[in-house]
């Protein structure tokens, strides 16, 4: 009871990334709170295979539910099993990755339970609150920060009365770290049938195609990122360029999705891959809220920009005021003359 | 088959080309300096709808949206591309809802549209970008769902097929009839208005965006489908404590303009030398190379 919960997202029989990342936020919350930390994994064949990647993770409790029609993900089975799960333990927190499925389950969930959900949190604390209208006062409630608005405000966002509190948080924004190798935690595997109506398993997933991320853009250690004010596709090739020289990887902020200047999959900030490199630079980036949020964490940030006013500016620890297609080539130049 | 099709719209203030006038000095949104449009998702969502509703004779689109009275411009926006007719669910209970109060009011409304096949909208809004009310809607008709989607492949025979995004992957699902989709951004784009529709609708208008005086009033008595159906709570049989400030869990405790903690930057310009001071200093430090 009132302990916290973390949906585990499971590939095949491998736990994601963003949910270690969650567990490790998990455990810190839970230990502040002074309550359990327990996790679910739901799929086919897991049993026996994730017990070793969640508990060091300080997993005080593990609920498996093994089921060869819980894998490949649809909606309804893994929606009926939170619920009822949730019904039974009533956690005070829940935490779910921002990931497709995530952003799936985590709404239909919170609607079935009437409670509050906040999408692609940045930050999560613990804190106390007033409801000055109510006239009351809450301890210990779970701050869900994230930008809003198109990322010009950063909201905090409470849920006072309805439990679980639930939040997604993108991969990449929290650290994964293990508590302890040799952690004890109780592994309890459900009985499926007891949560899942066997009505639940109508919609079929007839194809599935995964592959690979392209890109090492979260592990990479130089990032050469552009904005809207890389201008064209053209110049972002130089972007490319250098990267390739530095041995570094190409990002993108959304206005330079947007316009269609390189691919989806490239792009960096809340709505993308959050990076923590030692070295970021950014080309043609205003600085939004959206796209910092995705990279504040980086080592060194240099910017690139005609406008010296720009708001990344504020965070870069270099800025070369210029436009990007006539410093970016110089960059390739003289580091191609001053490195062996 | 003939399908019944709600499409669900949301008109919203453009933040995607947010210029340094989009925050007043007190940190609060200036609504003013964004223009108010059709969210990019959701028409995306009415492509497919209007697709659907061609390999399908006798197929009805309708737009469904929840906002203030001026909302109605989606429905005239859905109009002009080929959709039937539009509900405006507009009352001052729905103020202040999170995704919750607002995914229950839609549920109300298309309770109240009756037998419908297909509820299909963007994956999220551009001013929230939290994709929760499609899954929230479908929960609370209790139907299935399939989020994410990139194309309408086929639908027959009360099962549709649809080709989704997924982490790193695309998935062809398959589900029976009624079912809540939403639609990616890289689905195809909507197709534009046509002429001839916005010729027809042009004058489309909810009741609350009548003047009192209304010119062309026998128009809209000739022709009736000028006049939006619009719904208040009650008109949905809405229970207000689920509706809007009072039926959203979620509150906002704070909202903070952002400052970036500023850092002693090193500025300098594109010339050459500088360029290069640049380059030798980064790789002296052993930041790169």
């Amino acid at each position: 009871m009132n302990n916290v919960f973390v949906y585990c997202e499971i590939e095949g029989t491998t736990v994601e990334e963003v949910s270690l990342e969650l567990l490790t936020k998990g455990r810190k919350l839970a230990t502040e709170l002074g309550v359990e930390l327990e996790a679910v994994c739901i799929g086919s064949g897991i049993t026996g295979k994730v017990e070793p990647q969640v508990i060091p993770y300080g997993v005080d409790k593990l609920h498996i539910f093994d089921d060869a029609r819980l894998f490949p993900y649809t909606s309804k089975p893994h929606t009926s099993i939170m619920v009822n799960l949730f019904k039974q333990e009533k956690p005070q927190i829940c935490l779910m990755g921002a990931t497709v499925i995530g952003r799936d389950l985590g709404p239909r969930v919170s609607s079935s339970c009437t409670s509050g959900l906040t999408a692609d949190c940045t930050s999560l604390e613990i804190g106390s609150y007033d409801d000055k209208k109510a006239g009351k006062h809450y301890d210990n409630l779970l701050f869900q920060i994230r930008p809003a608005f198109g990322g010009n405000i950063v909201a905090t966002i409470v849920n006072p009365d309805h439990r679980p509190q639930m939040a997604t948080v993108r991969s990449g924004v929290m650290k994964a770290e293990v508590l302890d190798p040799n952690y004890k935690g109780q592994v309890v595997v459900h009985n499926v049938d007891d949560f899942v109506p066997s009505t639940d398993y109508v919609v079929k997933v007839i194809e599935r195609h995964v592959e690979k991320a392209k890109n090492n853009l979260k592990g990479a250690p130089i990032i050469v990122a552009g904005g809207y004010g890389v201008g064209s596709k053209e110049n972002f090739d130089l972007l490319r360029k250098l990267a390739e020289e530095l041995h570094g990887e190409v990002g993108a902020s959304r206005a330079a999705v947007d316009a269609g200047f390189c691919e989806h999959d490239l792009q960096i900030g809340q709505t993308g891959v959050t990076v923590r490199p030692k070295v970021y630079i950014a080309c043609g980036i205003s600085g939004a809220i959206q796209h910092v949020a995705g990279m504040k964490e980086s080592g060194i940030v240099i910017s690139i920009n005609t406008d010296p006013a720009a708001p990344i500016n504020d965070i870069a620890d270099y800025v070369i005021t210029g436009a990007v297609e006539d410093v970016v080539p110089k960059l390739i130049k003289y580091y191609k003359q001053n490195s062996k | 088959m003939s399908l019944n099709i709600v499409v669900l719209a949301k008109q919203v203030p453009d933040t995607r080309n947010v210029g340094k006038d989009a925050m007043t000095p007190e940190g609060t949104v200036n609504r003013a300096a964004l223009p108010a449009i059709f969210n990019p998702e959701d028409l995306n969502a009415l492509e497919q709808a209007l697709r659907l509703k061609e390999q399908n004779p006798g197929s009805t689109v309708s737009i469904l949206t929840m906002g203030p009275p001026r909302a109605t411009e989606v429905i005239r926006e859905g109009l002009y591309r080929g959709a039937d007719c539009g509900y405006l669910l507009t009352d001052r209970a729905f103020a202040g809802a999170d995704t919750l109060a607002t995914s229950y009011a839609l549920s109300m409304a298309i309770k109240k549209i009756g037998k419908v096949d297909i509820v299909i909208g963007g994956r999220q809004a551009i001013d929230g970008d939290t994709a929760q009310v499609g899954p929230q809607v479908a929960q609370k008709l209790d139907l299935n769902q399939v989020t994410y989607v990139e194309e309408v492949l086929s639908c027959a025979d009360g099962k549709i097929t649809v080709r989704r995004h997924i982490d790193g992957g695309i998935e062809t699902v398959e589900a029976p009839l009624p079912i809540v989709l939403t639609v990616n951004g890289s689905a195809d784009p909507c197709r534009p208005r046509n002429a001839k529709l916005v010729m027809k609708y042009k004058r489309a208008m909810a009741p609350m965006e009548m003047p009192e005086n209304l010119p062309y009033a026998d128009e809209y008595k000739r022709k009736p489908y000028l006049t939006v159906t619009q719904w208040g709570a009650a008109d949905v049989d809405a229970d207000l404590n689920q509706c809007g400030l009072a039926g959203s869990p979620t509150k906002v405790k704070a909202v903070q303009n952002i400052v970036f903690k500023a850092k002693e930057s090193k500025r300098l310009g594109s010339s050459d030398s500088e360029v290069e001071g640049l380059v030798q200093e980064l790789l002296a430090s052993h930041t790169i190379g």
